[in-house]
């Protein structure tokens, strides 16, 4: 117990911080802790957690990405008209494309990043508006609803009845977010690339000058990405059951902020799964609390804006209130 | 004509000829391809319409000279304009007077400053990135707003105000008098002052700059309060403008800022960069803009071209900084 307190303090922090917000819940509204609170709050935030572990690789790699939510939808738009060519398709057939698919628009990013030497939040935020741009341009804003049934259908991994008669169940999302997670803790924390990866994002001259090649480390961190990407677009259609061009811009700086506040560093070199993880359930538990406090919606936004800012100050504080010296300003 | 481009080098640098041969090359392709280019109509829409984009960039420029990056800037100008709108609103909306529009005024470029403030605290003294830091700040500003506005947008100003967004005088447009003072006084700030000097050192290496004696905590904060306050002065120009305040106001100009400061020379790492380039690469962006409109493109086709635009400019950057293309100096 006394190293994990150690060697992950960010992860220990959360936890506590993650602790006091659930009693605090449980004490102030009957809703909180329920099992159907708990499965909801899986099912509503499997996409983002998907999206999360795959920005976590890019941090670590010293990256940062912005264009995925939108190449998430990109993809969809893409894969669905694959499937039509392909008379249907299957769930194999999806996880395939989607996976293909994402992670070449997360090469486009490598590739401008690594060969032309160009900052990845400027990389990204150029891709961003040219993704959403041409997807708008070539789709007229136009909605999706004929999808294939395999796409949409809802598929129930564990289901239990409640008291009350309702049934708290978990979905295929949820499953795929577990086995997405699973993935990257073995890339990242059981490879060599994944040691690479780190050390890459630490010191990329430091890794350069010991022999690691930079360019697969970009490739990979960002494949890696647009691969979650495009996954996180395919469940995202399993859950909504349509494909709207609109409906995931905006939800990157979201994700970013959890998964900073999940302990990685902009920078690089940081940053766990675990943390990763906790950090989302931080921000979906703080909306879901502020919701189940009858708060205005208008002020959630505000409410975890703030947080996150809060978040961000105090994460370069030491636990003895030293100030730690950081590495990049 | 070799002396004008010999003086032009000597004075401004190779960026400010390269501009010009860019912004002589979209007049002509664009003049040449649609009578309605070069018309009074479409100068004069130009002018109103660049010094709220102008303002902008100018408030992007200092944060990026130093390295960072401040992406709260839309959210800042909004929130800016909100504090006028209310403040107005207090003494009567269309009734108020020129007295409440001066308090008006002074409380929103306040907001900015604090606003402004507040990130440069927690970037200089805490050790936070920028990108982070100006992220939650617009996070939060827009959930602020939001929230203060229930979403909806404010209207209903007394008259006297739009001149400010309107107005002439001696037939320059008063927006684009407003920008030129704002950039005029950035410039002097930027290239002549210890302040100045200091963020251009800055830039380059914090370390030196702090061994050297410079307070360079301070300089940091200072860079975003200023960002803040030229925020607050473009939230109020679009006020005028479009007379009303609503979240979201200018979303879509975050990205033509970056772009315009790293088309006008601006390196991504910090340390230089000048404003008269960025001025005149904001023309031209401007220019390609309107003749985009002109030829009635689509709004996300914009959006997707200046994206592509944006990779663009940073290859060719990159590929005349590696090849040399342009004799020896870096245009600092």
């Amino acid at each position: 117990m006394d190293r994990f307190i150690k060697n992950y303090q960010t992860e220990f922090r959360l936890i506590i911080v993650l602790l006091c917000m659930c009693s605090f819940l449980t004490i102030y509204t009957d809703t909180f802790f329920t099992l159907n609170n708990f499965t909801n709050l899986l099912n509503n935030n499997a996409v983002n957690l998907i999206w999360a572990f795959g920005l976590l690789v890019v941090l670590i790699a010293g990256g940062i990405d912005i264009s995925f939510a939108v190449a998430a939808s990109v993809v969809q738009y893409i894969a669905f008209y694959v499937f039509d060519y392909f008379g249907g398709g299957n769930w194999a057939l999806g996880f395939f494309v989607s996976f293909i698919l994402g992670s070449m628009l997360g090469f486009i990013n490598a590739y401008l990043i690594h060969y032309f030497k160009i900052i990845s939040i400027v990389v990204t935020i150029s891709t961003f508006n040219a993704f959403f741009g041409l997807l708008m341009f070539f789709t007229s804003g136009r909605y999706i609803y004929n999808l294939p049934d395999w796409w949409v259908d809802r598929i129930i991994i564990a289901e239990r009845k409640m008291a009350n008669g309702s049934w708290a169940e978990l979905t295929f999302p949820v499953a795929v977010m577990f086995v997405v997670m699973f993935a990257t803790y073995i890339l990242i924390n059981k490879t060599s690339t994944g040691r690479q990866l780190y050390a890459f994002g630490d010191n990329p001259e430091g890794a350069r000058r010991s022999g690691i090649n930079i360019a697969l480390m970009q490739f990979i961190a960002f494949g890696w990405m647009g691969a979650m990407a495009g996954i996180a677009g395919l469940m995202q259609v399993n859950i909504v059951k349509e494909v709207v061009p609109m409906a995931l811009y905006g939800r990157e700086l979201e994700v970013l902020a959890a998964v900073v506040l999940g302990g990685a560093r902009l920078g690089g070199g940081r940053g766990s799964v675990l943390g990763c993880f906790l950090g989302v359930f931080i921000v979906a538990i703080t909306q879901n609390g502020l919701n189940l406090m009858g708060v205005t919606p208008y002020a959630f936004k505000m409410v975890i804006g703030f947080i996150i800012l809060i978040a961000i100050s105090t994460s370069n504080i030491n636990f003895n209130f030293k100030i730690l010296k950081s590495k990049e300003i | 004509m070799g002396n004008l481009f010999q003086s032009i080098r000597n004075k401004f640098g190779n960026e400010v000829l390269g501009l010009i041969v860019i912004l002589f090359l979209v007049v002509v392709l664009f003049s040449s391809t649609n009578s309605q280019f070069l018309t009074a109509a479409n100068f004069n829409s130009m002018s109103f319409q660049l010094p709220v984009l102008g303002l902008l960039t100018l408030a992007m420029l200092a944060p990026l000279l130093s390295a960072g990056l401040n992406l709260a800037i839309i959210y800042q100008a909004n929130l800016c304009g909100l504090t006028l709108a209310w403040v107005l609103n207090m003494d009567g909306g269309v009734d108020a007077s020129i007295t409440t529009f001066i308090i008006g005024v002074g409380a929103s470029i306040l907001v900015g400053a604090i606003t402004g403030l507040i990130m440069g605290v927690v970037i200089s003294y805490i050790g936070a990135h920028p990108i982070l830091v100006s992220l939650a700040m617009m996070i939060f500003l827009r959930g602020l707003g939001v929230f203060l506005t229930n979403g909806g947008d404010i209207s209903g100003f007394p008259e006297f105000m739009a001149p400010i967004g309107h107005g002439f005088i001696l037939g320059i447009p008063i927006p684009l008098i407003i920008f030129f003072l704002v950039a005029f006084v950035w410039n002097i700030v930027l290239n002549s002052t210890r302040h100045g000097f200091s963020i251009y050192m800055l830039g380059s290496n914090i370390e030196a700059t702090d061994f050297a004696g410079v307070h360079t905590k301070r300089t940091l904060t200072l860079i975003y309060v200023f960002s803040g306050v030229i925020c607050a002065i473009a939230g109020i120009l679009m006020l005028t403008r479009f007379n009303s305040v609503r979240v979201g106001h200018g979303e879509a100009l975050l990205l033509v800022t970056v772009l315009a400061c790293f088309l006008g020379g601006v390196d991504p790492f910090g340390g230089f960069g000048r404003v008269v380039p960025v001025v005149i690469s904001l023309i031209i962006l401007q220019m390609i803009a309107s003749g985009l409109n002109l030829f009635g493109a689509s709004q996300h086709l914009s959006t997707a071209v200046w994206g592509l635009s944006l990779i663009a400019v940073m290859m060719a950057r990159f590929i005349i900084l590696k090849y040399k293309v342009f004799s020896s100096d870096k245009g600092g």
